[in-house]
C-alpha cells in the first residue's frame, strides 16, 4: 500500500518533568509519614482530649495535602479556591451545633 | 496544568461571557461543586456518628481489660483487630492501616496518570490508570473481608439479656447486623454499615469511572480529542474518595 490514510491524529508526547514527579512522590511520602505517626500515637498515648486533638490536627494536615496538591486546588484561581473553602463554614457550623446538642442530650441521657 | 489566570474566549468581550473567571472548564468546575456537596453528605454522617456516640457512655476501665457489652460504646481498636490468615492473633487496626495505605497509593498513581495526561503520554496514562484500578479493587476486596468478619463475629460472641414471652432470658449472639450487635450498642453497627458502606460504594463507582477512562485512553479517544482532561476530572473524584477515607479512618477507627 503506497497510500495509507490514518485517522489517528499526530500526538506530540512531552517528556516527563522529573522535578514535578518528584514533588508528587514527596507529598505521598508526607501522607504516609503522617499516617504512621497516627498509628504510633494510637498505641502509645492515653485516651483523652489531647489524643483526639492530635488526630484531628493530623487529619486536617493530610486533607490539606490531598486537596491542595493532589487535587491541585492550591494552584487554581483564587476565586475557585474560596468558592470551595468558604462553604465549609456550614460543616463547621453543623459540627458546633451537633456537638452542643449532643452535650445537652447526654445531660438528659434518655437512653439509660 | 490549568492556568490560574482568567481565560478569555476569542470573539467575545469581557461583558459577553468572554471571560472564565475561575480559569477551569465547565466540567471540572461542576466536579468541584459536586464534590463539595458530597463532602456535606459525608460530614452529615460522621457528625451524626459523633452525636450518637456522645450519648452513650464510654468504656470506664483500662482498655487492656475491655470486653464487649451493650452497656457502653466499644473501643474501635478492640473491634477491628483481625487480619486475614492470622486467625486469633490480636492485631489492632493493622488491616485497616493496610487499607489506608492501599488507598493513598492509588491516589498517588492517579495523580501520576493525570500528570501523564497533561503530557499527552498515552502509554503512561494507561500504566498509571491500571495501577489505580488495581488499588481500588484491592481496597474493595479488603472491605468485603472486613465486613464479612464484622458480620460473622468472634467465636466467643457476647451474651445479651432479652425479654421473651414474659420472662428474661439470656442468649449468645455472634457478629453484627442492623438489629443486634455483638460488639456494643446496635447504633455502632448501623453506623459502621452506613458510613463504610457509603464510602465503599463511592470507591466502587470510582473504579467503574477509572475503568471507563482507561478504556477510552486505550482506544485513543483522548488522543483524537486532543485533551486528557477527563482523566483530571475523574482524578478529582478519586482523590475525594481518598480524602473521605482519611476522615473515616480517623473518626471511626482511631478516635
Amino acid at each position: 500500500m503506497a497510500h495509507h490514510a490514518s485517522h489517528e491524529p499526530e500526538v506530540v508526547v512531552i517528556p516527563p518533568n522529573k522535578e514535578k514527579i518528584m514533588h508528587l512522590w514527596k507529598v505521598a511520602g508526607i501522607l504516609l509519614v503522617v499516617t504512621i505517626f497516627e498509628f504510633i500515637v494510637a498505641f502509645s498515648m492515653q485516651h483523652g482530649t489531647w489524643k483526639t486533638f492530635i488526630f484531628v490536627v493530623m487529619t486536617i494536615v493530610k486533607a490539606t495535602y490531598i486537596v491542595g496538591e493532589f487535587m491541585h486546588l492550591k494552584y487554581e484561581a483564587k476565586v475557585l479556591i474560596w468558592s470551595i473553602l468558604v462553604p465549609i463554614i456550614f460543616i463547621v457550623w453543623m459540627l458546633v451545633a451537633f456537638v452542643y446538642e449532643g452535650m445537652k442530650l447526654s445531660d438528659v441521657n434518655f437512653l439509660r | 496544568m490549568s492556568q490560574p489566570t482568567a481565560a478569555t474566549i476569542p470573539g467575545r468581550t469581557e461583558w459577553d461571557g468572554g471571560v472564565s473567571p475561575m480559569g477551569v472548564s465547565y466540567g471540572k468546575l461542576m466536579m468541584w461543586f459536586f464534590l463539595l456537596s458530597d463532602a456535606f453528605t459525608f460530614s452529615g454522617l460522621l457528625i451524626t456518628y459523633g452525636l450518637i456516640r456522645s450519648q452513650h457512655p464510654a468504656f470506664p476501665g483500662d482498655h487492656a481489660h475491655f470486653v464487649f457489652s451493650q452497656e457502653y460504646w466499644p473501643v474501635p481498636e478492640k473491634v477491628f483487630e483481625a487480619v486475614p490468615f492470622f486467625h486469633g492473633v490480636d492485631l489492632p487496626l493493622v488491616f485497616v492501616g493496610f487499607m489506608t495505605f492501599v488507598l493513598i497509593m492509588s491516589s498517588v498513581t492517579m495523580v501520576l496518570a493525570v500528570e501523564a495526561g497533561h503530557r499527552m503520554d498515552r502509554k503512561a496514562v494507561e500504566k498509571w490508570m491500571l495501577w489505580t484500578i488495581l488499588g481500588g479493587i484491592t481496597f474493595l476486596s479488603c472491605q468485603a473481608w472486613e465486613w464479612t468478619h464484622f458480620i460473622v463475629g468472634t467465636e466467643a460472641g457476647s451474651t445479651i439479656k432479652e425479654f421473651v414471652n414474659g420472662s428474661w432470658a439470656t442468649r449468645v449472639i455472634h457478629g453484627a447486623n442492623l438489629h443486634e450487635n455483638q460488639y456494643g450498642p446496635h447504633d455502632f453497627a448501623d453506623f459502621f454499615f452506613f458510613i463504610t458502606g457509603f464510602h465503599g460504594f463511592h470507591v466502587f463507582s470510582g473504579v467503574m469511572l477509572n475503568f471507563l477512562i482507561y478504556y477510552r485512553t486505550v482506544t485513543g479517544m483522548y488522543d483524537r480529542r486532543g485533551s486528557y482532561e477527563m482523566v483530571e476530572k475523574v482524578g478529582l473524584y478519586w482523590h475525594f474518595v481518598d480524602l473521605v477515607w482519611v476522615f473515616v479512618f480517623t473518626f471511626y477507627y482511631l478516635v
